[in-house]
């Protein structure tokens, strides 16, 4: 398929993949912030490919792994009601909450819709001005424009039964808060090339001098990643560390300004709680007040008790990646795709159904 | 003019004057309006001399080893580029028969309808079962029709369930499959699913994305006339797609499964609605492929043979089957590395980004 078979080709790949090994003289930690990038490692086999002392570290860019447990709640809460209409990106249905995911509650006669475009939702409320609609708008600075825009959309018709369950979280922040973290081992990243496509590179260019971390800005198919990992060893091996831009085909310096002035048109930076994680400063998107009353938390004033986490359950240090997946005692036992205990093991991003699939456990 | 041009020509016969437009709920009460609806015009349509009897049953003469199969349909839209679920409901039973090594003959075929469904949808689904009953050379001897309130069904859903006698060289079954046999698929992976998602999502493309779904019962059998017993398992991947099926295979037989990524055929713009969509082709659902497991000494003869036919111009062998990694199916991506393909934990639902 043109623009994307140039970038599966097997024999380019297989010179990266040398370039890399020549590259390397010691053992190095890269994480790849993206969700998107650990599913293109893993569905292309590209973790096996490479060289042994390249240890991928899968970062916590999962948007439906990070979505706080009391959020998914007050989101099935919100589904039970009658009168509304919840819409959702696809793979935030089977995530589970403190006792139900949005998928059992569907089961339950609740109206949970799987949607593309935020905007599908606004069309859904001018078609049914009876019912409230509901748009779940989780994710990074990727989908928070067009979650912005659907918001903007509502306000010109003025309608009053819309609104967004928004939780969105921000890229460079959590950069920031794993390298802090003490447990941590990462040498340099990968960072995400459609975040930056919207909001551009500026944001990386302090972080990667501050702590002295090679940051790579990468795309998603194997070629882009395999280049991406390229570019970042060679930094390390060089003992450099500046912000590179692998997805330049895509990513401009500056971003899409269109994009960012709708971001902040309707949302403001604010602290922001990342399910496994725990809060991280300046990290998610609140909404203004100018839009309060498309704001589903204060529109609705959902008071649901915060939920205790399954304590068994290790998402946090395999998000910021201290543990793999295989080190979690209950990983492929008690927590798998058909029983997730926590989100890595829910999304095709999440890191532990990315290993459980890869390992080829045969689930009886 | 090709067969079916002729035929759907002849089967444009005009829709009978009734004094109704829709489905009601009386249509199913198997009082006067059931009669109505019957004599309006469906047994006229799908008659047969055993269906003209109008018993509670259908009387036949069966011989030899038979196969029996059943299925459900439900689709929305019932229409959709490529078929409707008519047509659906009828190749749909006509190929699992096919893939038992059985030639399709006798189908029963029950409506479950939402009132409120228009008379002249529901004739449009009358001629395409008759149309794709005589494709298949099958026939409707037995069937029922049930009406549900407006709001507890989905516009129609059709049962059809069938027999067919198994042809005398055929000897297929999973526990027939052997490490080193070879994989075939018979043609382009995912356009029934894509054209029905493209459809939902009114996506468009430089030209429409059409549904698969046909009879293959006249390629089975012609193949299995021709290789016998070196056919070990005939396949169809509808629900699930193909890395289901695979799945179920390696499960079944405790072998392993090894298949090329590049090797799986698949049309450039069903592959592009999966990338805009976020689906993995190998998970979307087919209506008119087969996958073959061939003794892998008339594997490229029957490869040959395959690709000879309509049904299966494009067909490719994608894999083979191993004694190694047991239960597992095992893909070469397209650059070279290796994952397993799993069985999804529920439906495919689509990433976020």
């Amino acid at each position: 398929m043109k623009y994307l078979s140039e970038y599966r080709d097997p024999d380019l790949a297989k010179r990266y993949l040398k370039e890399i090994q020549n590259a390397t003289s010691q053992a190095w930690s890269i994480m790849e912030v993206c969700g998107g990038q650990t599913h293109s490692l893993v569905k292309n086999g590209i973790i096996e490919m490479l060289p042994e002392h390249i240890n991928m570290i899968h970062g916590p860019g999962c948007p439906v792994c990070v979505t706080p447990l009391r959020l998914i709640d007050k989101a099935v809460y919100l589904a039970s009601n009658k009168n509304v209409i919840l819409c959702s990106f696809g793979d935030m249905l089977r995530v589970p909450g403190s006792s139900k995911s949005l998928l059992e509650a569907k089961a339950g006669g609740a109206d949970v819709r799987v949607l593309y475009s935020p905007l599908e939702a606004v069309k859904i409320a001018e078609d049914h001005p009876d019912k409230d609609v509901v748009f779940f708008a989780i994710g990074f600075e990727t989908t928070a424009p067009a979650n912005a825009l659907s918001v903007v959309h509502a306000y010109r018709k003025q309608l009053k039964n819309f609104s967004i369950l928004a939780s969105h979280v921000l890229v460079p922040p959590a950069i920031e808060a794993v390298i802090n973290d003490k447990e941590s081992t990462i040498d340099g990243f990968l960072a995400a090339g459609h975040v930056c496509t919207i909001m551009g590179n500026a944001e990386y260019h302090p972080l990667s001098a501050k702590y002295k971390v090679p940051i790579v800005v990468t795309g998603f198919e194997p070629l882009d990643v395999l280049q991406g990992i390229l570019m970042v060893v060679r930094q390390l091996e060089k003992n450099k560390h500046t912000v590179e831009n692998q997805y330049s085909r895509i990513v401009k310096e500056k971003g899409n300004p269109d994009a960012k002035a709708m971001i902040f048109e309707v949302f403001e930076p604010q602290d922001q709680v990342w399910r496994g994680i725990g809060k991280i400063p300046q990290s998610g998107y609140a909404i203004k007040e100018k839009y309060a009353e498309y704001d589903a938390l204060r529109k609705f004033n959902v008071d649901i008790p915060e939920a205790e986490e399954n304590s068994n359950c290790i998402s946090g240090q395999i998000m910021k990646g201290i543990k793999k997946p295989f080190e979690c005692s209950q990983f492929g036992k008690t927590c798998k795709p058909t029983n997730p205990l926590g989100a890595p093991m829910v999304s095709s991003e999440g890191a532990c159904a990315a290993y459980y699939h890869f390992s080829g456990r045969v689930e009886e | 003019m090709s067969q079916s041009d002729y035929l759907k020509m002849q089967l444009q016969c005009p829709m009978p004057k009734l004094d109704f437009d829709v489905i009601t709920l009386g249509h199913g009460s198997g009082g006067v309006l059931t009669n109505k609806l019957l004599d309006s015009g469906v047994f006229d349509i799908l008659e047969n001399d055993i269906l003209n009897q109008r018993h509670d049953g259908a009387f036949l003469n069966l011989k030899g080893k038979t196969a029996f199969s059943s299925d459900s349909f439900l689709i929305s839209p019932i229409f959709f580029p490529g078929g409707n679920i008519g047509e659906l409901a009828v190749n749909g039973t006509v190929n699992d028969l096919a893939m038992c090594g059985a030639t399709p003959q006798y189908l029963s075929l029950s409506f479950i309808i939402e009132e409120g469904l228009k008379m002249t949808e529901f004739w449009e689904l009358l001629i395409s079962i008759k149309w794709a009953c005589q494709n298949a050379g099958v026939q409707i001897v037995t069937g029922d029709t049930k009406v549900v309130e407006k709001g507890k069904g989905d516009k129609i859903f059709i049962n059809t369930s069938g027999l067919g006698n198994i042809h005398p060289k055929a000897n297929i079954h999973s526990k027939n499959v052997k490490s080193g046999d070879k994989i075939i698929l018979s043609g382009h992976i995912a356009s029934h699913g894509m054209a029905i998602m493209s459809l939902r999502e009114g996506l468009e493309f430089e030209s429409q994305i059409e549904s698969d779904t046909t009879n293959l019962n006249h390629t089975l059998i012609n193949l299995i006339d021709k290789f016998g017993a070196q056919i070990h398992l005939t396949t169809d991947p509808t629900r699930g797609g193909v890395a289901t099926v695979l799945n179920e295979v390696a499960k079944q037989t405790h072998l392993g499964i090894e298949i090329s990524q590049n090797h799986i055929p698949i049309d450039p713009q069903v592959e592009s609605a999966c990338e805009l969509l976020g689906l993995d082709p190998l998970y979307v659902a087919n209506e008119g492929v087969f996958l073959s497991f061939i003794a892998k000494e008339v594997a490229d003869e029957y490869l040959k043979e395959l690709q000879n036919d309509t049904n299966g111009a494009n067909a490719k062998i994608i894999g083979t089957v191993v004694e190694q990694h047991p239960k597992q199916v095992i893909m070469e991506s397209s650059i070279g590395g290796k994952r397993v393909i799993s069985m999804l934990p529920g439906e495919q639902l689509p990433r976020i980004c």
